[in-house]
């Protein structure tokens, strides 16, 4: 490893992209991620890359379309409202099977909401907020130094896939200040990209970049193949921590920075001779089921601890399949769970 | 070091301006009786004095925030209160300032009062932060900040650091950066600012004054 600074996880975001070989960034501005795009508009020109300041969301996703579709790495970052702005855009992307990376700093919803850190966005990221039977793969780093390593790995399975890929944090994540190492060799794994529309040099036959396909046949073919995609995704992305699990009589399962929250509990836990494990899933899509099956048998009970109204608990029930009681604790409105309230509501678990 | 009737907390976003100006208005209790801070980011919607608001107050401080900090709205508001603070010359004022050219804008509202008054413009700088790594950079936000603010800056502060994993080398390093810019632009170093064993080490290097700092705004997990 290399060089160690001090970064905001905004910031980071920015570096790592470029890092990652990222040379083509459209946004609009937004709290609590703006951080992104200060950052972006100094260093792009630095690189010889494009930075645009669109005039809206819809406008900065309909421009990451078309840099996609001409093979480059291209990043946009925004926050709820203006990922639901995007949404028909991100459809028309994972259609035309582009690869990408968004970046979600959540704002606390629904409507306007406000700019304090929530999780309220992980149906609209892991389900589909826009129409169609799609999928993109969805990161939750939970330190600034995973979040440095997981935006360059974005773009590597996006490439690889050619999926949308984004990164879902909350407000504390980017806006916190943490020490971060860079590598000094990233790394990017480069994919040959033979269906971009580069120019056809008069040498070969024009590549189509579309979404639409007329004919009913031909369409749930197309849906099929993306299907079959997800389906591989699924075998070989998961990436989940599983920390203090064996031995574990409660396990709670978290992600991105309640997971945090949640480790220190496990600690204070372990005073009190109360043993608490954690799931953390990295990948909210495609979801660490097979880590639920192995735990399934926990002695108490699964909690889930969420800053919304129980979204992740869902697939966690799914992933647990009733063989557990998955209980839940979350909140809303920028309020972060405490470390007492959730150590107390293990203690209701236990006893 | 605590002369001053107005001290200024300038910098690049993340230099640390908000723990090093709080911190300071504690080390001026031993000083004066009566010091306030004041929270005049209009820049950055989170972690601000008003995080740790409860913990100044208790110190006896008397703290004034826009009305709007750490709610969900982020509308860059002014609290109206600090106007008695330019009348009201029994109060030593520490004014916490947003990042950047950007955040220091604010400053050109009260140049007028500041600079009838006795005041020190501090920039505080951290050189493990990217855009504040190098003499070049530092100079050129100097420059930026003091003309967006209208007031030059007085004194520099050195709060080189990487949270916990701080060493006294770091610290060291950071200076010799700073020293050059001090000697270029011909503005002395206030003080050394740090966490602990690697601020202990390094300004017994340094032969410097030091303010040592506890940190005041805590993330959910600390």
């Amino acid at each position: 490893m290399g060089e160690k600074l001090l970064m905001k996880g905004n910031e980071v975001i920015a570096e790592a992209a470029i890092r990652a070989g990222c040379r083509f960034y459209f946004g609009y501005p937004i709290t609590p991620q703006t951080e992104v795009m200060h950052y972006m508009a100094k260093r792009m020109p630095e690189v010889g890359g494009t930075f645009v300041q669109a005039e809206s969301e819809i406008a900065a996703i309909n421009m990451v379309y078309g840099a996609a579709s001409a093979g480059g790495r291209v990043m946009t970052t925004s926050s709820s409202p203006g990922i639901s702005l995007m949404q028909e855009g991100i459809s028309y992307a994972a259609c035309a099977e582009l690869p990408l990376v968004m970046v979600n700093i959540v704002r606390c919803g629904p409507g306007l909401g406000g700019i304090l850190p929530a999780q309220c966005d992980y149906f609209q990221s892991v389900k589909g907020g826009g129409h169609g039977d799609y999928k993109m793969v969805v990161l939750a780093p939970c330190s600034v130094q995973e979040l440095y390593e997981l935006t360059v790995e974005a773009f590597n399975i996006s490439d690889r896939y050619r999926i949308i890929t984004m990164i879902l944090g909350d407000g504390i994540l980017g806006q916190m200040m943490e020490a971060v190492e860079f590598r000094d060799v990233e790394n990017i794994q480069n994919v040959e990209k033979p269906w971009a529309v580069t120019g056809t040099g008069m040498k070969r036959e024009h590549n189509v970049i579309t979404s639409i396909y007329i004919d009913p046949e031909v369409l749930e073919a197309h849906n099929r193949k993306l299907q079959e995609k997800y389906r591989l995704i699924e075998e070989n992305e998961v990436r989940v921590e599983e920390y203090n699990c064996e031995n574990a009589d409660v396990i709670v399962v978290a992600f991105g920075t309640v997971a945090r929250i949640v480790k220190n509990v496990i600690k204070t836990a372990e005073k009190e001779g109360i043993k608490v494990g954690l799931i953390r899933p990295v990948t909210l899509w495609p979801f660490p089921v097979k880590t639920f099956e192995k735990y399934a048998t926990v002695p108490k009970a699964f909690l889930t601890v969420e800053m919304n109204a129980g979204q992740m608990l869902e697939d966690v029930k799914l992933a647990v399949n009733g063989k557990n009681k998955v209980d839940f604790l979350g909140r809303m409105g920028g309020m972060v769970p405490t470390q007492k309230e959730i150590l107390d509501k293990i203690k209701e678990l236990i006893w | 070091m605590f002369e001053k009737r107005i001290c200024m907390f300038t910098g690049h976003f993340g230099s640390g301006k908000t723990e090093v100006a709080a911190n300071y208005a504690i080390n001026m209790l031993q000083h004066h009786d009566k010091v306030a801070i004041v929270d005049l980011d209009i820049v950055n919607p989170y972690f601000r004095t008003a995080d740790a608001r409860e913990y100044l107050e208790s110190k006896g401080i008397r703290v004034l925030t826009t009305i709007y900090a750490n709610t969900n709205v982020d509308v860059p508001a002014l609290p109206s209160e600090i106007l008695s603070l330019f009348q009201n010359k029994e109060y030593k004022v520490v004014l916490d300032i947003g990042g950047d050219d950007l955040g220091a804008k604010v400053l050109s509202r009260y140049r007028e009062e500041i600079t009838q008054d006795s005041y020190e413009m501090y920039f505080v700088i951290n050189t493990r932060r990217p855009m504040t790594a190098t003499q070049r950079q530092i100079e050129d936000m100097i420059c930026e900040i003091e003309r967006s603010a209208g007031i030059k800056v007085t004194k520099l502060v050195n709060n080189t650091n990487l949270l916990e994993h701080t060493k006294a080398q770091d610290i060291i390093r950071g200076h010799e950066i700073i020293q050059r810019v001090s000697e270029n632009l011909n503005i002395p170093i206030g003080f050394v600012s740090g966490f602990g064993q690697s601020l202990k080490e390094a300004g017994k290097e340094l032969g410097v004054d030091t303010l040592f700092m506890d940190k005041l705004i805590r993330l959910p997990w600390d």
